[in-house]
């Protein structure tokens, strides 16, 4: 055997190679040809029985055949291994454009929502949040605060009363005079929650929430009043709005006002004076029912509905959509 | 209230257009709630004499009128049944649009052309005026348009007062306070004291003083009641939106309106010698002028003769003794009524009067002598008449008189965080028609008869800050010291609470806190429902007890409307009657119902079950740590699936409740798919363990399975407490991680398969005490509850 038939065996070999459908197929060259009893690997043992003069060349062109070979099945491989890869991830393949197994998705109501807004600007504002029940007595509900018996500022609150005389609370201006009366001055809580009036219409439902705060301290100003109520107002709508003050009227605080907010329509021009909230400096017969020295001690207090900054800040025109809680309409607040 | 800006002007000439007007009045606290034309548009429409009436040829109801406007002469068909020659009357020419949307053309009326139409007042847009056509005084010049001459260029302002402003409600108060605003001088309408012609009178008497001080009636005999309002009454009422009644309830309006004294007027012949202000019997009956008969409560005040009541003390007058068609002499009654004797009757009593609301805000207790010259002047003009002497009771004891109130303007100047001075506090008072003398700090200030709102020093406090404008006033951010407390770390916000349900896919609601008793019943929840005693309707006739049936309501809504798959929760107070008193708890409601999952093209997905619902609140525990020993237990919640309802107890005690809703009740409510519901104690989950660290070891845990045959009376979580009884501290967890019932397993019994994972913090365990103790564990377990391995 000389060395061009070496040559004829590899080229055959690398055919075979270079056309091995699979791994398989190319570890079946492999084995003929490179194996212990493979075909070249049985040529190399036997150069030893050539006559010495050959050896040399014949064992050289053996061995170059033979790493020709190697090379060629190793190429081949990693070739078969790139398409046997590129097939499974062609198979794997999904159309990202179908949806995604999502958990079901929930939401805050949007008084919810308006409410923890409003507290935490409060909160920042360094007020505590202060609870009370939603069943109360006449005491708390208006004597305290200062609404005569048979006074029409009565009338101004349609109460529903249990038969017993104790009612639902009208506003949340009671927790004022239960927190008063527990901690004394100095005094700064806003106190969030459910109020009812006996009232029904387009812009009156039953129940509704409000937010009110009290501020009682040394030194306590309209002028502090007023400061804080702009800083709030624009700090609930992110805007720069005009505020104003109305003289108003309500039995717990003098002087009273009532705020306006100079609303931006949707296309951002000046639109009308809007009623936000009601407020005023604490009256000294209030703070004298909770013991505590109208002489020393001066306050301010606000109330604001949350529906009414709700109904604003998200732009809904229906009181009513909020206790209807249709899943249509709560969807959207997320 | 309602008042026309001409009028207002009359009193006082602030020179400002009604806009500006109404700004300066909403800006001191006297809110303009809208500004309404006195009268629409009446292009074309004129002032015109009937100079000609003849038949209609062709219809018996119809009439051709002669009408003659300036310089045109009008050949008008005519229904009205008051049309007649000299008449002045409306006509509407051709042009016209009527308020109603008509307009008026050249018509022919059954064959007869017609080149306009005579109007009704109401026709006109101009109020009830009965059924003709609008008669006008004889002096009113034909040809003048309609709106020239009735003044209707003119504005009504609605003025929403607040009750301490008693003393606005009327057009001398408004103007008094126009006066302070502005600084223009007021002009009152000139009022002189009219002289007895007879010597009539009855005799007063005051039996309650306390309730009414002051009380002041006068005969005026030989009225005639059939005269005509003049017109420019009638409209000055219409603009209050006061309906004319006949001239003697006219003029007493008119002096409310103008004066703010509500003022009566009986039919002399129908009352007694005398009159007696006295307090009511209980149950004491009075017929009112509406007709209704009323039972009147003893504290109230009463108008009576020596024999029976003739009236309801500030609110309203009986119908036996009103003024009728038939009235020749009339008494007419102007008094003083305490606030206190008044306020609320009228609303008890489901009456609301134009007297009565005056009445509760406080009347100045000098003005019904004024109001009495007034109106008996107007009748006598108007109605003819012969006066009788002023006859005045008066308990000037018992009468308030303005009292000097003092106020520090240091103190104002500290409340209003200002610095204003002496002399600009001086103006404010002075404007306002107070008396006002200044010792250094202290102003001693009397405020006048009309303006029973001022006592304290905080009132004036108020008229000083009013006056001088609000927007003016300074304003100071917030600043200075910061209060540090937040709330305690162990202690669950509910706005955290809601965050987390909401990301879990639960939508918040928010349903009504009175729900109907007959719902609350369905669920058997009524038991100690708290009903109002003044609900709005059947509806919410009775405070909830719990937030499902609320919420449930509002899953069958939503089911109604094809949404099939949702989550809810709500947080809110409940309220149930108890033996000491009264119970407000707050608490968490969940409903889930539909799908588990959303639905996705890959599965079929699954309906949710107990075990998702029960998840649901595992996890919620589990992630806020809530602190104490959470278990379970079966409930028999009778509106709860019995078989699958469970209690939560947390360190054993009731902390909520959870299960499918029972079928019966769901089919008796239209669900027509099972509904999961749960109501947790809010306090009671909100309470979580503050982290301590411990050491949680480097060594690897092994786990060994076991399967048990158990009978179905043991509950899953008896078995687990067993196992970590015995297991003690190297039992790291325990998981049940399969169940099965059927083939090889005999009847009312189950397999559980459950997952022992053992670690030791210190040290590797080793093989042989593992199997130690799953031994102990298995021993125990066949012991106490019967398990045997499965084989």
């Amino acid at each position: 055997m000389g060395a061009v038939s070496s040559q004829g065996l590899l080229e055959d070999a690398l055919e075979q190679v270079a056309s091995a459908p699979d791994e398989r197929a190319l570890d079946q060259v492999r084995v003929r040809l490179l194996g212990k009893k493979g075909e070249l690997t049985t040529r190399l043992k036997s150069v030893g029985k050539l006559p010495p003069e050959q050896r040399r060349e014949a064992g050289q062109s053996i061995n170059r055949a033979k790493q020709a070979l190697e090379k060629a099945i190793s190429e081949r491989a990693s070739e078969l291994a790139r398409q046997r890869l590129d097939q499974a991830l062609a198979r794997e393949a999904v159309d990202v454009t179908l949806p995604g197994r999502k958990s079901p998705v929930g939401g805050i109501h949007p008084v919810s929502r308006a409410m923890e807004r409003l507290l935490e600007i409060f909160r920042r504002l360094g007020f505590e949040v202060a609870t009370g029940p939603e069943v109360e007595d006449d005491y708390h509900n208006f004597e305290a605060l200062n609404f005569p018996d048979n006074h029409p500022a009565r009338a101004m609150h349609d109460t529903f009363y249990l038969p017993d005389g104790r009612l639902l609370r009208t506003h949340t201006s009671p927790v004022q005079i239960r927190v008063m009366k527990e901690q004394g001055a100095p005094v700064r809580i806003v106190a969030p929650g459910r109020v009812f009036r006996s009232d029904s219409d387009q812009t009156h439902t039953p129940q509704f929430h409000q937010v009110e705060g009290l501020l009682v301290d040394r030194n306590v100003t309209f002028a502090d009043l007023k400061g804080m109520l702009a800083d709030f107002v624009n700090a609930f709508f992110e805007d720069d709005l005009e505020m104003r003050l109305r003289p108003s009227y309500f039995p717990f605080t003098e002087p009273s006002a009532e705020v306006d907010i100079r609303w931006r329509n949707a296309d951002g021009s000046t639109g009308n004076w809007l009623e936000v909230l009601g407020c005023g400096m604490v009256h000294p017969n209030v703070l004298e029912n909770c013991g505590i020295d109208s002489e020393e001690y001066t306050g301010y207090a606000f109330g604001l509905g949350v529906e009414r900054f709700a109904m604003l800040r998200y732009q809904v025109d229906d009181l009513r959509l909020f206790f209807d809680n249709d899943l249509r309409f709560l969807r959207q607040f997320r | 209230m309602k008042i026309s800006h001409q009028w207002l002007d009359e009193w006082v000439g602030t020179g400002l257009d009604v806009e500006q007007l109404a700004e300066r009045l909403t800006m001191a606290g006297l809110e303009v709630d809208g500004l309404e034309d006195a009268a629409p548009p009446l292009d074309h429409v004129v002032v015109a004499r009937i100079d000609g009436v003849e038949p209609h040829p062709d219809a018996d109801r119809l009439r051709v009128c002669r009408v003659v406007a300036g310089d045109s002469e009008y050949s008008i068909v005519c229904g009205a049944a008051n049309a007649r020659v000299g008449l002045r009357t409306a006509l509407a020419r051709a042009g016209a649009t009527l308020p109603g949307g008509l307009t008026i053309k050249p018509a022919r009326l059954r064959g007869v052309a017609s080149e306009g139409m005579l109007c009704s007042a109401n026709e006109l847009g101009l109020g009830d005026g009965g059924d003709g056509i609008m008669e006008l005084p004889d002096d009113a010049p034909d040809g003048q348009p309609l709106a020239e001459y009735l003044q209707l260029d003119d504005t009504i302002l609605e003025i929403d007062l607040t009750p301490n402003r008693g003393d606005c409600l009327s057009v001398r108060g408004l103007a008094a306070e126009l006066a302070a605003l502005t600084e223009k001088p007021v002009n009152p309408v000139e009022i002189e004291p009219v002289p007895a012609e007879t010597d009539r009178q009855v005799e007063i008497e005051l039996a309650s003083p306390e309730n009414c001080p002051r009380y002041i009636g006068r005969v005026v005999e030989g009225v005639n009641v059939g005269a005509q309002t003049p017109l420019w009454m009638r409209e000055r009422l219409r603009r209050s939106g006061i309906r004319s009644l006949g001239i003697i309830v006219d003029v007493t309006n008119y002096v409310l309106l103008e004066l703010g004294q509500p003022m009566h007027a009986f039919d002399l012949d129908s009352i007694g010698r005398k009159i007696v202000v006295r307090q009511a019997e209980q149950d004491e009956p009075l017929t009112l002028l509406d007709g209704q008969t009323i039972k009147a409560d003893d504290d109230m005040l009463m108008i009576a003769d020596e024999q029976r009541p003739l009236a309801l003390a500030g609110i309203m007058g009986g119908q036996d003794s009103a003024v009728g068609d038939d009235t020749r002499n009339i008494l007419l009654e102007a008094a003083w009524f305490n606030p206190e004797v008044v306020g609320g009757k009228a609303r008890r009593l489901g009456l609301a009067t134009e007297s009565s609301h005056r009445f509760e805000r406080g009347v100045d207790p000098q003005l019904p002598r004024l109001a009495m010259e007034r109106a008996t002047r107007l009748i006598m003009e108007l109605a003819g008449g012969r006066p009788g002497p002023v006859a005045e009771a008066c308990d000037k004891a018992r009468l308030p008189v303005p009292k000097a109130v003092t106020m520090r303007l240091s103190r104002l100047n500290r409340l209003l965080g200002t610095a204003l001075s002496a002399a600009v506090v001086n103006d404010v008072f002075e404007r306002l028609g107070m008396q006002v003398s200044r010792h250094e700090d202290v102003f001693e200030v009397t405020p006048p008869s009309t303006r029973s709102d001022i006592a304290i020093e905080a009132d004036l406090i108020e008229e000083v800050a009013r006056i001088y404008g609000y927007n003016r006033l300074p304003a100071r951010h917030p600043g200075g010291e910061i209060i540090v407390q937040p709330p305690a770390e162990t202690q669950l916000q509910e706005e955290q609470l809601r965050e987390q349900l909401a990301a879990r896919g639960f939508h918040e609601v928010i349903a009504w806190s009175f729900v109907s008793r007959k719902l609350l019943s369905a669920f058997a929840m009524d038991d100690r429902a708290q009903p109002l005693a003044n609900p709005m309707s059947a509806e919410m006739a009775v405070l909830r007890t719990s937030l499902v049936p609320g919420m449930v309501e509002v899953a069958a809504r939503n089911l109604r409307r094809q949404i099939d798959s949702f989550r809810l929760f709500e947080t809110g107070h409940c309220f149930a009657s108890a033996k000491s008193g009264f119970e407000e708890s707050l608490r968490l409601g969940i409903l889930m119902t539909g799908r588990l999952q959303a639905e996705h093209f890959s599965t079929a997905g699954q309906p949710v079950d107990f075990f998702d619902l029960k998840g649901e609140i595992e996890s919620l525990i589990e992630f806020n740590a809530v602190a104490g020993d959470i278990s379970f237990k079966k409930s028999d919640a009778p509106w709860l699936h019995p078989g699958q309802a469970a209690e939560l107890l947390i360190n054993g005690r009731a902390a909520g409740w959870l299960g499918q809703l029972h079928p019966a009740l769901a089919e008796k409510l239209d669900l027509d798919q099972a509904v999961f519901v749960a109501e947790l104690s809010l306090a009671a989950v909100s309470e979580r363990r503050l982290p301590r660290h411990h050491d949680s070891g480097r060594y690897p845990g092994v786990r060994r399975d076991i399967a048990l045959v158990v009978a179905d009376h043991h509950s899953a979580a008896s078995l687990v407490k067993s196992i970590r009884e015995t297991a003690g501290t190297l039992l790291e967890d325990c998981v049940i991680f399969d169940q099965y019932r059927g083939k090889g397993i005999d009847k009312g019994y189950r397999s559980l398969a459950i997952g022992l994972i053992l670690r030791d913090v210190s040290r590797t365990l080793r093989d042989d005490e593992v199997d130690a103790l799953v031994e102990r564990v298995l021993d125990s377990l066949k012991n106490h509850f019967g398990a045997k391995l499965r084989g």
